[in-house]
């Protein structure tokens, strides 16, 4: 017996979504305002957590020179988990960026007239300027980045390790005894600056004040918050910021008070040659090097 | 007591309003604000001009009529308390007091302080229905439910949909309001059946009315009058995580993501 009905076996299984069914699982979070704030708050721990382990590495710098190049090394040693991490963090900084400035842009246009009369009852000041703490933010991860990642904003006096000469270059030319690139002297020389280190304080004051709304927010919105660990929260929240900050502004704050650093010359290898051979003697340059 | 009262003054949608001042001299501080309203009303009506147009009705606090942002507080600076049920003792004699419609996109200004709240409406009907049995009446507590249950689900359906959230929230976000209307269901047994479906349609039509964002804020949790608090929010995030995760096939077979667009 044939038939021309179609029959169960010319039909999908029903399976695990696939095609539609992924997007249709994914939408929601991409496209409600509960889940678009959902997506801004997983991925605000996303960083929030990068943060406090950035801080942790940072801290080495109270171990000397030697333990935070060595940390460096061992980042930079990663290869491509290193690249995975860096565009992770980036999906992460970019959803949270693009999706609460698109929530902000969409909160104004759903209050086209003002009110004449401001006035809050309860909101705190933090959570009321999340938007420009995060921006100005924004602006330091783009400063900080070119700062002491690319080295693109200052330079540092350095001994060139054969000429003994000393000249200015960039941080990214820094290394130390044992070859690696000298992480300890660029802290030490990026916060020589009296304009950087006011940027760099004034941000993690900022940065404190978007996370004191910012973790405990993040409960709210995945909904585990109650109540009961409303005020729990709170303080968590604002414990996490502080120390954060303490933490990131006390780096900033030994090197100025000269805990950290002394008068050690960073070496550089940028324009380095043996010096010049008028100064050495005549026999030694004509003796041929020894093989074995 | 003598005061000085800043009104916004809107003819109609289309035309623009302005803050207009006018005195109130003979004011009692045992009216209510909506008895001051009436009696600057009866003055402007006496001197031949147009009263202030304001919604009420029950006047005593329950139908969410009264709708009104006084000094920048909706509903005044009591707390649990409609501008129905606000007295002019909670006023020194010679304030300046602001009184403007809520504003929000999705409630449109009609005249003066009156303001189209059907937004409302249309997200509690995007709820759909509920699966109840028909027949006689059920026998008295046939169905069990846990105290603290039924105390939660009357705690939400105290909301009566004034929409002093909104006007309160620096986001003009409802989501409050649906927060209260999703966990009044949400915690009864005869609202489990569309209980995954009810919260991502309501949550569309939140969005799609026009309301902004919940930035947890809380201030729709101060402006409350009927003191519904912000662990509803967190209840409706939960909700619309897991349902969000569960209905694919669901929302396919039951045309949520059609009625979406």
């Amino acid at each position: 017996m044939s038939s021309t009905a179609p029959t169960k076996r010319s039909q999908p299984t029903n399976t695990l979504p696939s095609g539609k069914g992924v997007y249709d699982w994914v939408k929601p979070f991409l496209t409600t305002t509960v889940g678009m704030k959902v997506t801004t708050a997983i991925t605000g721990t996303a960083l929030t957590l990068f943060v406090i382990a950035h801080l942790i590495g940072n801290l080495k710098i109270y171990d000397g020179r030697d333990s935070l190049n060595a940390y460096a090394h061992f980042l930079k040693s990663l290869g491509p988990w290193l690249w995975v991490a860096r565009i992770g963090l980036l999906v992460a900084f970019t959803l949270h960026l693009v999706f609460a400035l698109y929530l902000k842009k969409r909160s104004s246009d759903a209050r086209p007239v003002k009110y004449a009369y401001k006035q809050t009852v309860q909101a705190s000041w933090a959570s009321r300027t999340m938007p420009w703490t995060g921006l100005v933010i924004l602006a330091f991860v783009l400063f900080h980045l070119a700062h002491f990642t690319l080295g693109m904003v200052g330079t540092t006096d350095a001994r060139q390790e054969m000429a003994r000469k000393i000249v200015q270059v960039g941080y990214m030319d820094l290394i130390d005894d044992k070859g690696r690139p000298d992480v300890y002297s660029m802290v030490v020389a990026g916060f020589s600056n009296n304009i950087v280190c006011v940027c760099y304080v004034i941000a993690q004051l900022l940065l404190m004040v978007h996370l004191s709304h910012g973790i405990a927010s993040v409960f709210q919105t995945l909904g585990l918050n109650t109540p009961r660990i409303q005020p729990a929260l709170k303080r968590l929240a604002w414990g996490i910021a502080i120390l954060i900050a303490i933490g990131n502004i006390g780096i900033v704050a030994s090197v100025r008070l000269s805990w950290l650093g002394d008068s050690y010359v960073p070496i550089t290898r940028v324009g380095d040659a043996p010096p010049a051979p008028v100064s050495q003697p005549v026999g030694e340059q004509a003796t041929p090097p020894k093989k074995n | 007591m003598k005061l000085t009262l800043h009104v916004w003054r809107q003819k109609d949608q289309k035309t623009p309003g302005r803050m207009e001042t006018y005195p109130a001299d003979h004011v009692s501080e045992d009216m209510s604000f909506l008895e001051m309203l009436d009696t600057v009303n009866e003055g402007l009506i006496h001197s031949g001009k147009e009263p202030i147009a304001f919604d009420h009705d029950c006047r005593e606090g329950i139908c969410g009529s009264c709708a009104m942002m006084i000094n920048g507080m909706a509903h005044g600076p009591e707390k649990g308390t409609t501008a129905c049920q606000l007295h002019m003792r909670k006023f020194h004699d010679g304030e300046q007091i602001y009184i403007e419609p809520w504003r929000a996109k999705a409630f449109p200004v009609l005249k003066d302080l009156v303001t189209d709240r059907s937004a409302f409406d249309r997200v509690i009907q995007a709820g759909g229905f509920v699966s109840v049995n028909t027949g006689g009446t059920p026998d008295g507590n046939a169905l069990p439910i846990p105290k603290e249950n039924a105390d939660t689900a009357m705690d939400a359906a105290s909301c009566i949909g004034c929409g002093a959230c909104v006007a309160a929230c620096p986001n003009a976000s409802a989501m409050l309001f649906v927060s209260a209307k999703v966990t009044h269901l949400a915690s009864m047994p005869q609202g489990q059946a569309e209980r995954r479906d009810r919260v991502l349609k309501m949550v569309d039509q939140h969005d799609k009315e026009g309301f902004g964002h919940c930035t947890n804020i809380y201030e729709c949790e101060a402006a409350c009058p009927k003191g519904i608090g912000v662990k509803f929010i967190a209840q409706l995030n939960r909700d619309f995580l897991t349902s969000s995760m569960k209905v694919v096939n669901k929302r396919e077979a039951t045309g949520a993501d059609a009625a979406a667009g």
